[in-house]
């Protein structure tokens, strides 16, 4: 192996250790298991009531309703919020600790530091997040029994869980690296953050040619099943084609190693300065 | 210039408005090298900037050889213990120390080889399994201290590093600066136990409000102060008799006598004029000279007349 992959190799083991089960990231993980309980009451609340009187509901409209909570709840909250929490502490984290010397102190370059954090974070909002959607979109219409199990097996259910597993993944790398970005640019990155979450949910009403300019729209486009938007909101929704599969996927990622490459480079140059 | 010293040609470092450094001029060589001064003197910029952590705003440095702006060759040579007293959370002592080393590339035999020597060194093996959160002050300096020169660098470079430590560990880790410093190896050490600096220090490196005061070894910086007497130590049998002889001279300030009676505390302006006359007074009078010893040739003294104030804390 060469040098350059055993350093990473040791960043993303050590990052690991420390960001996985930390206890600063508790509320985190109870981001990605929000979901999943819900999905899980739904469940077993559902299963009740079907055993009592019947609820009138269809298999198609829980369908619907994952594409709800996966679209304003997973991608607007739970993976944006969870990627902020993960990706943004990976640098500001070691300052605010008065560790991040240690990093700068031995001899790797600076870039393969920012890529094996990064990959590190990426690692944990993979694990969390995906197996979160998973779970939640297995769990969500269960109460269905057989007509669930031939719905994943027989119907389009794995098809969408690939697709919405996709998705969540190509959130965490997508939001992952701007919030890098940020962790290692500001001293307080709330405030970045903030501006991107405004203009990621401004989305819907923002002119075509602004909305092909955030990570959601490339996402959404790549969601299995549309969610309609309730009036009044549906007054000033602006329609735009959904950007192809084909074109999303491949720009999502490219996007995303502009920006980490940028992170590089400016870690080249950054210097340790803990406030004092 | 050469590759075996630490050099820094006309560096400034400002944060922002405010001065780190200004204009320094140096060079070091191997050995233990002391600096010392005031608190927002200079000496952390000063080790920073050799260390690549900051950059100089003007100047230029070389450690070895290396620019510090070049981490990936000068890391493999310089070994920084910084006066942070945080450890990344949620590892070991032991764990600290080899997952760094891994990130210099070594082998996992190596890390492993090398961490137990380092932890060994530092007297600091029964501990090594514990969280680092879990330690004491002491021992997290010692175990700070034992990461630092885990990869054996050639410039060991250490922000106040008797902090916190008992006095055996003090001790121990002042023979471990030695040891190193004979090796032919740099150590630069800020320090304000003065005395302790004193002990251990080839060459002294003074600076206030970020600037170098003066610096080499210490008696030269001490020869330097020309305007402040110096002071001689004389135990002999007959102290008045020595001291009626040596006020016939000019050069003579003053001159205490020891409760004892055995003892005169000389201040004299011409160290050299003292030392001739004083073999002149030897032999004419046979007066018994038991030792003979400069009394502020020391880093406290040469603190105290360049920068003013007490330096000496413990």
């Amino acid at each position: 192996m060469q040098l350059w992959s055993h350093q990473i190799a040791a960043v993303l083991r050590l990052e690991m250790k420390k960001t996985f089960f930390s206890k600063r990231g508790w509320w985190i993980y109870c981001l990605a298991a929000g979901p999943v309980f819900v999905t899980t009451l739904h469940w077993i609340v559902m299963a009740r009531l079907r055993s009592g009187v019947g609820t009138g509901h269809h298999l198609g409209d829980d369908s619907i309703i994952f594409a709800g909570i996966f679209q304003f709840f997973y991608l607007r909250a739970v993976i944006f919020f969870g990627c902020m929490g993960i990706f943004s502490n990976l640098f500001r984290g070691e300052m605010l600790e008065k560790t991040l010397h240690y990093y700068y102190l031995t001899p790797m370059r600076r870039e393969l530091l920012v890529v094996g954090k990064y990959l590190a974070g990426l690692s944990v909002a993979l694990v969390l997040f995906v197996s979160s959607t998973a779970l939640a979109f297995l769990t969500i219409a269960r109460h269905f029994g057989q007509a669930w199990t031939d719905y994943l097996y027989h119907g389009p259910g794995m098809s969408q869980l690939g697709s919405y597993m996709l998705v969540a993944a190509l959130g965490c790398v997508g939001y992952g690296a701007v919030f890098l970005l940020c962790g290692l640019f500001f001293r307080n990155p709330m405030i970045p953050a903030a501006v991107v979450f405004v203009w990621e949910n401004l989305n819907p009403f923002l002119p075509t040619l602004l909305k092909k300019i955030s990570v959601i729209f490339y996402l959404r486009s790549l969601c299995p099943v549309e969610v309609p938007v309730p009036p009044p909101f549906s007054v000033m929704v602006i329609d735009a084609d959904p950007t192809p599969m084909w074109l999303a996927v491949p720009g999502l990622l490219l996007l995303s190693m502009i920006i980490i490459a940028y992170t590089a480079m400016s870690a080249r140059q950054t210097e340790i300065n803990y406030g004092e | 210039m050469s590759d075996s010293v630490i050099s820094f040609a006309n560096v400034s470092r400002f944060y922002g408005e405010v001065l780190g450094i200004n204009k320094v001029n140096l060079t070091i060589p191997p050995g233990i090298t002391s600096l010392v001064g005031p608190n927002g003197s200079g000496k952390t910029t000063l080790m920073n900037l050799m260390t690549g952590l900051i950059r100089p705003t003007q100047g230029e440095i070389k450690v070895l050889g290396i620019a510090p702006d070049d981490p990936e060759r000068l890391c493999k040579m310089v070994g920084y213990c910084a006066q942070f007293d945080a450890c990344p959370k949620g590892l070991t002592g032991h764990q600290f120390i080899y997952w760094f080393l891994r990130m210099h590339g070594y082998t996992p035999a190596e890390c492993e080889r090398k961490t137990a020597a380092a932890i060994e060194r530092v007297s600091m093996t029964p501990a090594a399994q514990r969280p680092v959160g879990a330690y004491s002050k002491g021992m997290r300096q010692r175990i700070k201290l034992a990461q630092s020169i885990a990869h054996d660098p050639q410039v060991l470079v250490l922000d106040e590093p008797l902090n916190g430590l008992d006095p055996m560990a003090r001790a121990e880790t002042i023979a471990l600066f030695r040891e190193w410093g004979q090796s032919g190896r740099h150590v630069i050490v800020s320090s304000h136990i003065l005395h302790e600096v004193d002990q251990i220090s080839d060459q002294v490196i003074l600076l206030s409000q970020g600037y170098v005061v003066a610096e080499g070894e210490i008696k030269g910086v001490r020869d330097e102060v020309k305007e402040q007497p110096m002071q001689i130590l004389v135990r002999c049998n007959d102290p008045g008799g020595l001291a009626a002889r040596l006020f016939l001279q000019d050069h003579m300030v003053e001159a205490k006598i020891s409760r004892d009676r055995k003892g005169l505390l000389l201040r004299t302006s011409d160290a050299d004029s003292f030392y001739l006359l004083l073999n002149k007074v030897i032999l004419e009078s046979g007066l018994e000279v038991e030792s003979v010893a400069p009394a502020d040739d020391d880093v406290n003294s040469v603190y105290q007349y360049l920068i003013g104030g007490e330096g000496g804390a413990v």
